[in-house]
């Protein structure tokens, strides 16, 4: 998987250029192994933000892994001694190679599960540990290479809304977020903006309920 | 900090294992639906929350590149060509032209 070599090259990079060195790449991609918010996880810690804020933010960027292992609850049902990392290892990439692959018989299924779990995890923290030594020795400065998150997150926002004709859950994003910022300035917007989004989203399903 | 990061990951991966054997609540499955747009929305903004739109540059490195990323996913839809150039451009447009 080129992406998660890539995309981890990107987190060591960053890492590096907030001035957390090789042995914190290493750590984050083995033990936390989730990649957006491992690059919202540079800006926490170099923000010196409270760990109640860490907990919440980690809480709303990773609730979407919530679905996805509700999804594979059946799935997984009679991993046995590979459930553990099976659910530890379930981000989105892995997810979304293994919610439509097929499983031949449950045996080989979860073994091939877990080796695709393991070599995704593999590629991944490859990637962190390249891109954190690579920070260190490049000849030119890196400046600018943090627009990469936010790249990856338009990327994302885009692709989310090709897909979809019902925009409102994106915009009620953009826009709640927005006037959050606005309202509570730059340091302590995002928990008002996420329990804005919920409130709103929760209205607007309801309504959407009560209509059909 | 990295403690903590990795703990609410994992609870979170965990937690429907654990708690819905038979059958997910109508709610739980809406916001799985419509909540992963609005965070990735809310991230974007997240990102950009430093961005001074009133002093020169006035935002418009973030703008440009960020429309490219834009157009190149629409065009490509492959999310690491949109971001590799989006980076790019952005690196080159901060050294360059502002």
């Amino acid at each position: 998987m080129a992406g998660y070599i890539v995309l981890g090259t990107g987190f060591g990079i960053l890492l590096r250029s907030a001035g957390y060195g090789l042995p914190w790449a290493f750590a984050m991609s083995t033990l936390i192994y989730a990649g957006s918010m491992q690059y919202v996880g540079v800006g926490l810690l170099s923000g010196g933000v409270s760990l109640l804020t860490t907990a919440l933010t980690t809480f709303m960027v990773n609730a979407r892994h919530l679905f996805y292992s509700i999804s594979m609850v059946d799935r997984y049902k009679d991993a046995g001694r590979y459930k553990p990392y099976l659910i530890f290892a379930l981000t989105d990439e892995t997810y979304s190679l293994l919610c439509d692959g097929h499983a031949p018989d449950q045996a080989e299924a979860d073994r091939y599960r877990f080796f695709v779990s393991l070599f995704n995890q593999c590629y991944w923290v490859t990637g962190s540990v390249l891109g954190s030594l690579l920070g260190a020795v490049l000849p030119f400065s890196t400046a600018g290479i943090e627009f990469s998150m936010t790249a990856l997150f338009i990327a994302s926002f885009t692709e989310h809304w090709l897909n979809t004709k019902d925009h409102i859950p994106a915009l009620t994003g953009l826009i709640g977020t927005l006037l959050c910022l606005i309202a509570f300035g730059p340091e302590r917007f995002l928990i008002p903006a996420m329990l804005l989004i919920t409130f709103v989203l929760s209205l607007s399903g309801r309504r959407k309920g009560a209509a059909s | 900090m990295v403690a903590v990061m990795a703990a609410v990951t994992f609870l979170l991966r965990a937690l429907p294992f654990l708690v819905f054997h038979k059958e997910t609540p109508p709610y739980i499955s809406f916001l799985g639906k419509v909540l992963p747009p609005a965070i990735i929305g809310m991230l974007v903004i997240y990102c950009l929350k430093d961005v001074d739109i009133f002093r020169a540059p006035y935002g418009l490195p973030e703008l440009i590149a960020g429309l490219s990323v834009v157009g190149l996913q629409a065009w490509k839809r492959n999310s690491l060509v949109s971001i590799l150039a989006g980076t790019v451009i952005y690196m080159v447009l901060i050294r360059t032209v502002f």
